[in-house]
C-alpha cells in the first residue's frame, strides 16, 4: 500500500499530532522502501533511544549513517541537529568570512536560532532540500518535529525568507523613505510608534542583526522558495500519521483540512496502535471450568476493557475514512512490544506494506 | 497538594498526547471546588477545553466552563493587539501600529514573538491586577502548555527577549514575566507523562531543561492513564500455557502492556525527586465532563 503511495515519489513527510508515532512510522516506511530495493534515507529529529541505538544513531549530528538492515536496496538515518544546520546554512550563504563570523557571533542569532520554537522546523526542511539537492537517495523520508500549529513547518521556510528579507532590511538599515515607502502611507509614523513601543535599543540591535545578515537574504529566500516548491509538487507525498484516539483523531481530521487547503500532495493516513480484540462472552465463559472463577473473572474484565477499546477504534476510524473520501488509510495494530528494534520495524511494515491486515 | 494550589500560576506540559488538557481541566475543576476562581488557558489552535465541558467555543475571550472555573483559547494575534494597547495606553495608536503593513510584517516573520506575547497573555491572567481592563482577577490560572520542547521555549520567551533587548519596555516587561515565572512562590510546573519510553525520557529531559534553563523545578508529576494491573505473575503463567486465543490472547497483551507500564513507572519514579501520582486508564471512548470530574476526585485524593 505504501509502496503505491510512494512510486515515483522522492519525499515523503510524516506529518501528524505529538505522541502517535511518527518517528517509528518513519523509520518503518523508510525501512519498508530500502527492502523494497530503494536508496532510502531518513531523517529524524529526536527518536526513543532505542530505537535510535537500532539505527545506529548514538548521537545527534548532521551525518547521515548506513544501517546494517539487510535489505536489497539501502537504508540511511540521520538525527537531525537543528542548531547545527542553521550554522551551516549560514556558512554556506555568508559571501565572506567577515560575514559570517559578524552572524555567527550576534547575540540575537544566538538567542533566535537554538532558543526560539519554530528554529526546528526552519532547520528540518532546509536539512531535507539539501539531501534532495544532493541526489544520493531515491527517497527521502522526514519525520517532523511536534510543532505547536500542525502546519508550521510547511510555512517554515515562507517565514524565514520573510525574517530576513531584504524589505524588513531596509527598513533597519535606516527608516529611509525609500524603504517606508515599500510598506505604504503611514509606515514612517508607524515606525516611530513602534519605537515608543519596544524601545529604541531593541529595534537598533534588531538592525544590527539585520544588517549582519545582509549579504545573505538573497540566497535564503531563493531557497526558501525552491524548498516550499519541493513539498508541494508531485515529488512529494504527505504522510498524515495518527492514534486511533479522539484527540488524535480530532487533530488528524483538522490537519488533513489543512493540507487539503493549503494544495499539499496529500497521499494518506497511517493510523498506528489500533486496538484489535473481538468480545466474545462465550469464549469467556468456555474458560472457567480450567481458570477458576476468580481468574475467568479477572480474564473476562481485561477482554472486555479490549474489546471496548477495540470497538472506540473502529467507531473513530470509520469516521475519519468517512472525512477522508477517497484518501486511503492504513491500520497498524497495536503491537505487544514498544517497537524498539528493526524487527519491530519489520513487523510494522507487514501493515504498512499490505502484507497483513489487523485481525477483527 | 494546597501547596500547588495556593500558587497563582500552574503551568501543565509534557510530551504530546500524554492528556495535558484532560489534566489541565481536573486541575482546574479541583481548585474551583476548593472555591478558588481559576482559568485553564489554552495556548493551541484547536481548542479542546470548551468541549470537554460541553461548551461551545471560547476562542480570546474569557468564558465560563463551570461553576468558579473559567476558560480561555489564546489567540497570539489578539494578545498582541491587547498588548500593544496597554503598552501605547492609546487604542488609537495601537490601532495605527497593529493595522500598519510594517508592523504586521515584521512581527510576522521575527521567531519568537508569537510566544512571548502569549506568555504575556498568561501571565496578565495571574495577575492580581490585570492589564486587561474591566476583568476580575482570577485566584488561580492554569495554563495547558505546548508539548515539552515548546512549552520550554514559551517558558523561556520573556527570558530571552530580556536578553536580547536589554534595555526599554520590552526588556523591562519581559525581565518581570521572567522573574513570576522562575519564582516557585507564584508559579508551579505539572509534568504530565503516560508510563511509556518516550514520554518518560521526555519528562527526565524536561525537568533537567527547566531547571537549567530557568531555574524552575516540577512540581509535581501525573502519570497518566496507567491499565488496571489484574494479573498475579503465576495467574500470566497459567494464561501463557493455554492456547493465546481471544479473551485469553487479550488479557495476556493487557498484562503485557501493564507490566511494560509498571516498569517505565519505577523508572520515572527512580529519575526524579518530584512527588508522582497517577491516574487511571479510562476505557470510555469520549471524555466529558464526568471523566474530569472523576480525575479531578483521583487528583484530590493523592496530589
Amino acid at each position: 500500500m505504501i509502496e503505491d503511495w510512494l512510486e515515483r515519489k522522492e519525499v515523503c513527510v510524516c506529518a501528524g499530532a505529538g505522541g502517535v508515532g511518527k518517528t517509528t512510522a518513519s523509520a518503518a516506511i523508510a525501512l519498508g522502501m530500502a527492502a523494497r530495493g530503494r536508496k532510502v534515507a531518513v531523517l529524524t529529529i529526536d527518536p526513543a533511544r532505542r530505537l535510535a541505538n537500532a539505527l545506529g544513531l548514538e548521537e545527534l549530528g548532521n551525518e547521515e549513517h548506513r544501517v546494517d538492515a539487510d535489505v536489497s536496496g539501502e537504508l540511511w538515518a540521520m538525527m537531525l541537529d537543528p542548531k547545527r544546520t542553521f550554522d551551516e546554512m549560514v556558512d554556506l550563504y555568508a559571501p565572506d568570512d567577515a560575514t559570517r563570523e559578524a552572524v555567527l557571533s550576534n547575540r540575537i542569532y544566538q538567542q533566535l536560532s537554538s532558543a526560539v520554537a519554530g528554529s526546528q522546523e526552519y532547520m528540518a526542511m532546509e536539512k531535507l532540500y539539501e539531501l534532495h539537492q544532493d541526489g544520493r537517495y531515491d527517497l527521502l523520508v522526514l519525520d517532523t518535529p511536534p510543532t505547536r500549529n500542525a502546519l508550521d513547518f510547511i510555512d517554515a521556510p515562507e517565514r524565514l525568507a520573510a525574517f530576513i528579507d531584504s524589505r524588513a532590511l531596509s527598513v533597519f538599515l535606516g527608516p529611509t523613505r525609500l524603504g517606508l515607502r515599500v510598506f505604504g502611507r503611514g509606515a514612517g509614523l508607524a515606525f516611530s510608534v513602534m519605537q515608543r513601543a519596544t524601545g529604541v535599543d531593541l529595534l537598533r540591535d534588531l538592525s544590527e542583526f539585520f544588517r549582519s545578515f545582509g549579504g545573505m537574504t538573497a540566497g535564503f529566500r531563493e531557497r526558501a522558495e525552491s524548498v516550499n516548491a519541493l513539498l508541494r509538487d508531485h515529488r512529494s507525498a504527505f504522510v498524515l500519521v495518527t492514534s486511533p484516539r479522539r484527540a488524535a483523531i480530532d487533530e488528524a481530521r483538522w490537519f488533513h483540512r489543512r493540507l487539503v487547503e493549503a494544495d499539499i500532495p496529500f497521499a494518506g493516513v497511517v493510523a498506528n496502535r489500533v486496538h484489535t480484540a473481538a468480545a466474545d462472552p462465550n469464549a469467556v465463559a468456555a474458560l472457567e471450568p480450567e481458570l477458576g472463577a476468580d481468574l475467568a473473572a479477572k480474564v473476562a474484565a481485561a477482554a472486555a476493557d479490549e474489546a471496548a477499546l477495540t470497538e472506540r477504534d473502529r467507531r473513530n476510524l470509520d469516521e475519519l475514512r468517512r472525512r477522508l473520501g477517497r484518501r486511503p488509510l492504513i491500520e497498524v495494530p497495536l503491537l505487544d512490544d514498544d517497537v524498539h528494534d528493526l524487527d519491530g520495524l519489520r513487523r510494522m511494515d507487514e501493515y504498512l506494506f499490505g502484507e497483513a491486515r489487523p485481525a477483527r | 497538594m494546597s501547596a500547588l494550589m495556593d500558587k497563582r500560576l500552574i503551568v501543565v506540559t509534557g510530551k504530546g498526547g500524554v492528556g495535558k488538557t484532560t489534566v489541565a481541566a481536573a486541575l482546574g475543576l479541583l481548585a474551583a471546588r476548593s472555591g478558588r476562581r481559576t482559568v485553564v488557558a489554552e495556548v493551541s489552535e484547536q481548542e479542546r477545553l470548551s468541549g470537554l465541558f460541553g461548551r461551545r467555543a471560547l476562542g480570546h475571550s474569557e468564558g465560563r466552563l463551570a461553576e468558579n472555573l473559567h476558560g480561555v483559547s489564546i489567540d497570539p494575534s489578539r494578545a498582541k493587539e491587547e498588548w500593544l494597547r496597554y503598552q501605547l495606553r492609546s487604542s488609537a495608536l495601537a490601532g495605527l501600529l497593529g493595522g500598519s503593513r510594517l508592523f504586521q510584517y515584521l512581527t510576522a516573520a521575527a521567531p519568537g514573538v508569537d510566544e512571548l506575547v502569549t506568555i504575556g497573555k498568561v501571565w496578565d491572567l495571574a495577575q492580581l491586577e490585570r492589564r486587561v481592563g474591566g476583568t476580575r482577577p482570577y485566584d488561580l490560572a492554569i495554563v495547558d502548555a505546548p508539548s515539552t520542547g515548546h512549552g520550554v521555549a514559551l517558558l523561556r520567551a520573556p527570558r530571552t527577549y530580556a536578553e536580547i533587548a536589554r534595555v526599554g519596555p520590552i526588556a523591562r516587561q519581559a525581565a518581570q514575566i521572567d522573574r513570576f515565572l522562575s519564582d516557585g512562590r507564584y508559579t508551579g510546573v505539572v509534568a504530565v507523562a503516560l508510563p511509556e519510553e518516550m514520554p518518560v525520557n521526555e519528562t527526565i529531559d524536561l525537568d533537567g531543561a527547566l531547571r537549567d534553563e530557568l531555574a524552575m523545578d516540577i512540581d509535581a508529576i501525573v502519570m497518566n492513564a496507567l491499565l488496571p494491573d489484574r494479573f498475579e505473575e503465576r495467574d500470566a503463567e497459567v494464561l501463557a500455557r493455554l492456547d493465546g486465543q481471544g479473551p485469553v490472547a487479550a488479557a495476556l497483551s493487557e498484562h503485557h502492556r501493564a507490566r511494560a507500564q509498571r516498569a517505565e513507572l519505577e523508572r520515572l519514579r527512580a529519575a526524579l525527586d518530584a512527588p508522582l501520582t497517577t491516574l487511571p486508564f479510562l476505557f470510555e471512548a469520549e471524555l466529558g465532563r464526568e471523566q474530569v470530574e472523576f480525575l479531578s476526585r483521583r487528583l484530590e485524593e493523592s496530589l
